[in-house]
Formats: structure tokens, C-alpha cells, sequence
């Protein structure tokens, strides 16, 4: 999972009463005055328009034995056919499965790892250190996974330095990449490796906005570090854990495909196998269009809800709202 | 934090924290070490698996092969082009939707309208194939428009622009607009220059999404000559596309990078990441943590 920037939050506006009846008197001039505004919104709308919402009534592929000569208006309708092809198909449970669990052990470790590095930070007195720390660790982040790729397939090759170092213990080398019963944790370890230094950064600015004479009272009370950490710290950064774990349930269908597409390969579909390089492969190599876009259509759909509904509980729960 | 007298438990806690910390940081940072020490030794050592974190036999000859490989200096320019060309219309684009959608429904009736047309393309997506069969009829398969055009309105950094100028005390805009300016003079003569902390994160933003991208690149060009690099680097580095390869390809492939010109081609592919790194960290960590705090 990668994590998400989150834009400003939206104070409420307030509108003077006097604008209010200014304005109204200003009703007939105001289309006028209008109009730059909406001449600066033509451009962006326009490509909008035939870039995303174009593909969503093109998602009527869907249900057609699509032709890509014929068109969306020409080919063949065939109904639910696509759906139940896909269903039928072996294994498209497994990718389900696949997708939710991958996606759901990112989460998580996306979560833990950054609030136990922001923790051990917030200990670190010399500040120097921190930043230098934090600067490290989110390097990753900036980097795409073809490059990331590059560098794990390497180090976790037969001979690459992992089985070096394990070698030393004696164990057996692995071959990580090919391996149904290692490659899961490859990916969240990696994943987890490429975001965590973000996640910390946001979690260490939750930190450093609760109060310090929360801290000076529990230590007149004689509260240790410990103490402080649990009653202080961790509840202090309740409001933006629950908001990111809310905010991450609408991404759990997407389990990586960048990463995952650069990394897998047919020995590791079993395990690894994920909706969106299912629908890839359907769609783009097989060239079978209807059944990857039916795929690729209950996706969005499912996501739909999913999102929408983490939207909304992170409205309810934590007074998040995007605009 | 207040100084408290530190007992000797509290001094071991802190020193196996630092020292923790520091594993950590050193471990993250390993496979980047091994990748460019690699990039830096000979080619027979590299195959052989001999490097660690220290070049073995210190040579340029690797970055040497690179430069004159034909394929990644064209990938290069494909990619610097869609940079530039993606960013210029990427930030116009923003910019002026922005603002709009920033005025309050009193001064711009249609704004939740169009707020809500462009924050459902948030919520649900056509898919892969759809995607690119519009990509197909508009004729853009194989041009760099493909790489530039998707990308020019990313809604998550139009609502940032839209809260920062939100945030925009009200009299800097009623004070333009009683000296006689129009919208376009207000939105370029008073909200960008106040703007630019947010400016400078969507800019970053956007040149790191364009410099990275890697999958438009393999599906929506037919031909290795108009792959930026990131998917050049795939093709070469992570495994071939069997869709993709043409005759010219397979000749190619066959000289596949020794390991330490992939290497180096890795290498080469984060430079501009690091190059803007000290600016990244100034503007994308103040733009994410002023976001995410307020909760």
C-alpha cells in the first residue's frame, strides 16, 4: 500500500451576511463574471471527460464479445457470459484471495513498522541523528519499482547477498523469487521497506503535536518512560492511526501491482497471483478484452463501495474531509 | 521534552535505541550500497557475485557501456521529453482548475458540481482495458501524448492546490479585485506567488510520478524506441515484455547487460530522484504532515 498524500483539511467556511445580499443582487451579473471560471475548469474537464470517464462506459466491454475493429457500439453484447467465464475459471479464487490477503499484511506491517520507528525516533534526543534517520529511510519511497526490482531481484538471487549471508549460518540457499512459500513475505518485506520511512515521518508529526504538559504532569505523577508512552504518546496518535487505517480499507483490493508485476513470474502465481496482473494478462497479453475488463469492472466496483465507505467512516470518525 | 535526572536503565534503553535505530537505517540503505558498488567494479567480478558494499576493481566500464547503448540514451530523451512536456501541462492545467473549484458556491454556482465530477473519478475507474482502448481511438498509441496527456489532471493534487487557496485570506483576492483585475490576473498575480510551498509539492510531485512511470510506457507504444526509461529499464532489467519484442529486441537482448551494467542502468535511473532529494524532503514532508496532523 502506498501511503497516500493527504491533501489540507477543509476548514467550514463562513459566509459574512452582508456578501450574502450583495450577491444576490448581483444575480444577473454573475453568469458573466462566471464565466472565466468555468473556462479555466474546460481544459481539465475536457480531458476528464474522454480519459476517465470515457473508460467507464467503455467498462461496457464488459459485457460484449468485444471486437476492437467493430467498436464499443458494434461488437456483440453477450451479457453476464464474461462474468461467468471468469468465475468458473480455476484458481480466480485463489487470486482473490491472493489480492485481499497481500493487500491486508501490507497494511498492517505499513502500519506498525512506522509507528514503532516513529516511537524509537521520538526517544532519540540528538537531532541531528533524527533527521539524518528520517532522510535514510524514505529514500525508497521516491524510487519506481522497476528500479526497486532491479536491486531485490539481485540481492535475493540464488547467489545474491541474502544467500550469502544465510550461507554463513549454514543455511541452504532459497531461491526467494521462485518459491511459493517465500515470496509473500518478500513482497510485504520489501513493500514495507519502500514506504515505512514515509509512514514515520507522518506518524513523528502526530507526535510532536500533543502537548508537552501532558508529558510534565505525568512525570509530577511519577509516570516512566514507558508509562508516558502508553497512556500519552500512543493515544495521542489514536486520531490519525484510526484515519489511516480507515483511509487504507478502500485500497485493500490493491496489492501491488507494480511490484508484484516485477517481481513474479509463472512459478509463484499460486501465491501471488493478484486481480490487476490477472486482468493484465488477460486483457493485454491474452488479448481476451471482455473477461479482463468484466475482472478489471467488479474490481472498480467493489472498490467503489469501499472507498466511498472509508470515506465516509473517516468523516464520521475522525472529521476528514477531502474537499 | 524536559530533562529529567536519567537513571542508568534509562541511559541502556536510550544507547540500544540509537544503536537500533542506526541497524535499521544502515540495513535500509545496504541493497542501494551493493547496487552502486556493483555498478563501480568489473564486469567478471560482478557476475561472480564477488561484490558487497565495496566496488572490486574499480571501473567506470560499465557506465562507459551504458552511454553508448543507443536504446538507453533514446529511452533518456523520451523520458526527459514527457518530464518537461507532462509537467508544463500538468501544472497549467492544475493551476487553473484549482481555482475555480476553490471559490465558495456564492461566487461560482457550479462548483460542487464539477467538485464532485472530478472527485468520482477518485472513487471509480474504468480498468486497464477500457483505459486503453479510448488511448486506441484517440489515436494517442505510440506518441508521447499517451505518457503526458492521463496524467494532466491528478484530482488528489487539484484538491491540495484547491485547500491551499482556500486558505488564502480573503482580502489579498477582494483587494485585486477592487483595483479592476480579472480572475486569470488574481490567479496569477496574487495566488501563486502566496502559493508556491504547495506549488513546489505538486511540481515535485509530478516530476517524480513522470520520471518513475514504467507501465503507460509498455502498453501504450508498440516500439522500444518510444519507451521512456523506466520501461526500457524494465524491459531490460526486470524481464521482457513477450508482447513487445520485436526482431531488433531479441538481437538485443542477446547482449544482455552483464550485471554490472544493469547495475549501472539502475544507478543512472535514480540520479535525477536523488538530485532533487534535499528538495523533496523540504516540500513533500511539509505538505504531508500540514495535511494529515489536522485530524
Amino acid at each position: 500500500m502506498t501511503l497516500i498524500v493527504l491533501p489540507f483539511l477543509q476548514k467550514d467556511c463562513k459566509i459574512d451576511f452582508c456578501e450574502v445580499i450583495v450577491l444576490d443582487k448581483l444575480k444577473n451579473k454573475s453568469f458573466k463574471s462566471e464565466l472565466p471560471l468555468h473556462l479555466m475548469i474546460l481544459p481539465c474537464l475536457f480531458f476528464i471527460l474522454v480519459y476517465s470517464y470515457g473508460p467507464m462506459f467503455g467498462a461496457v466491454i464488459a459485457f460484449q464479445k468485444f471486437n476492437p475493429g467493430l467498436g464499443f457500439i458494434k461488437s456483440q453484447w453477450v451479457g453476464w457470459r464474461n462474468f461467468e467465464y471468469i468465475i468458473n475459471t480455476p484458481g480466480f479464487l485463489q487470486i482473490l484471495w491472493n489480492t485481499i490477503y497481500i493487500a491486508f499484511l501490507k497494511i498492517v506491517w505499513g502500519m506498525v513498522i512506522p509507528i514503532v520507528v516513529a516511537l524509537m525516533l521520538n526517544e532519540t534526543a540528538n537531532k541531528l541523528l533524527k533527521r539524518g534517520i528520517q532522510t535514510s529511510l524514505y529514500l525508497p519511497y521516491f524510487l519506481s519499482w522497476v528500479i526497486l526490482a532491479g536491486i531485490i531481484i539481485d540481492i535475493f538471487a540464488l547467489k545474491g547477498s541474502v544467500n550469502n549471508i544465510i550461507g554463513i549460518f549454514g543455511v541452504k540457499p532459497i531461491f526467494f523469487l521462485g518459491d511459493n512459500r517465500w515470496f509473500r513475505t518478500v513482497l510485504v518485506l520489501t513493500e514495507t521497506w519502500k514506504n515505512f520511512g514515509f509512514g514515520t515521518i507522518i506518524y513523528m508529526a502526530a507526535i510532536t503535536s500533543i502537548s508537552p504538559n501532558l508529558y510534565e504532569a505525568a512525570i509530577v505523577d511519577g509516570a516512566g518512560r514507558w508509562r508516558q508512552t502508553w497512556h500519552i504518546t500512543l493515544p495521542g496518535m489514536r486520531t490519525i492511526i484510526i484515519l489511516l487505517a480507515t483511509l487504507s480499507l478502500g485500497s485493500v483490493l490493491n496489492a501491488g501491482f507494480d511490484q508484484i508485476f516485477n517481481l513474479y513470474s509463472p512459478m509463484v502465481y499460486q501465491t501471488a497471483d493478484i486481480i490487476d496482473t490477472f486482468v493484465y494478462r488477460l486483457g493485454i497479453v491474452q488479448a481476451q478484452y471482455g473477461p479482463s475488463t468484466a475482472v478489471g469492472l467488479f474490481k472498480s466496483a467493489v472498490s467503489l463501495i469501499l472507498i466511498s465507505s472509508s470515506y465516509y467512516m473517516a468523516y464520521k470518525f475522525a472529521e476528514y474531509r477531502i474537499f | 521534552m524536559k530533562h529529567y535526572k536519567e537513571s542508568i536503565g534509562r541511559k541502556v534503553f536510550l544507547l540500544t535505541n540509537n544503536i537500533s535505530l542506526i541497524l535499521i537505517t544502515v540495513i535500509c540503505l545496504l541493497p542501494f550500497l551493493h547496487i552502486i558498488a556493483v555498478s563501480f567494479s568489473s564486469k567478471l567480478a560482478a557476475t561472480a557475485g564477488e561484490v558487497g558494499i565495496i566496488p572490486v576493481d574499480f571501473t567506470f566500464e560499465a557506465y562507459g557501456f551504458v552511454m553508448k547503448k543507443s536504446a538507453f540514451i533514446v529511452a533518456l530523451g523520451v523520458s526527459l521529453k514527457r518530464v518537461i512536456l507532462g509537467t508544463s501541462i500538468y501544472m497549467l492545467l492544475t493551476i487553473l482548475t484549482a481555482y475555480p473549484l476553490s471559490k465558495e458556491v456564492s461566487k461560482f454556482r457550479a462548483r460542487t458540481i464539477y467538485a464532485w465530477i472530478f472527485v468520482f473519478t477518485m472513487l471509480f475507474s474504468g480498468g486497464l482495458i477500457p483505459t486503453y482502448i479510448i488511448m486506441v481511438y484517440t489515436g494517442l498509441i505510440d506518441t508521447i501524448w499517451a505518457l503526458v496527456i492521463p496524467t494532466s489532471a491528478i484530482v488528489w493534487n487539484i484538491i491540495l492546490l484547491l485547500n491551499f487557496f482556500r486558505n488564502i485570506p480573503k482580502e489579498l483576492e477582494e483587494a485585486a479585485f477592487l483595483d479592476g483585475a480579472g480572475h486569470m490576473a488574481v490567479l496569477f498575480k496574487v495566488f501563486i506567488p502566496v502559493s508556491l510551498p504547495a506549488l513546489a509539492t505538486i511540481l515535485l510531485f509530478i516530476i517524480v510520478y513522470h520520471w518513475n512511470s514504467w507501465f503507460d510506457g509498455l502498453i501504450y507504444m508498440n516500439f522500444p524506441r518510444n519507451y521512456p526509461l523506466q520501461t526500457y529499464l524494465q524491459t531490460v532489467i526486470v524481464g521482457f515484455n513477450p508482447t513487445n519484442v520485436s526482431p531488433d529486441d531479441l538481437k538485443r537482448l542477446q547482449n544482455i547487460s552483464a550485471k554490472a551494467v544493469k547495475a549501472a542502468q539502475i544507478f543512472l535511473g535514480t540520479l535525477p530522484i536523488l538530485a532533487v532529494y534535499p528538495f523533496l524532503q523540504r516540500y513533500f514532508v511539509t505538505g504531508i504532515v500540514l495535511g494529515s496532523v489536522k485530524g
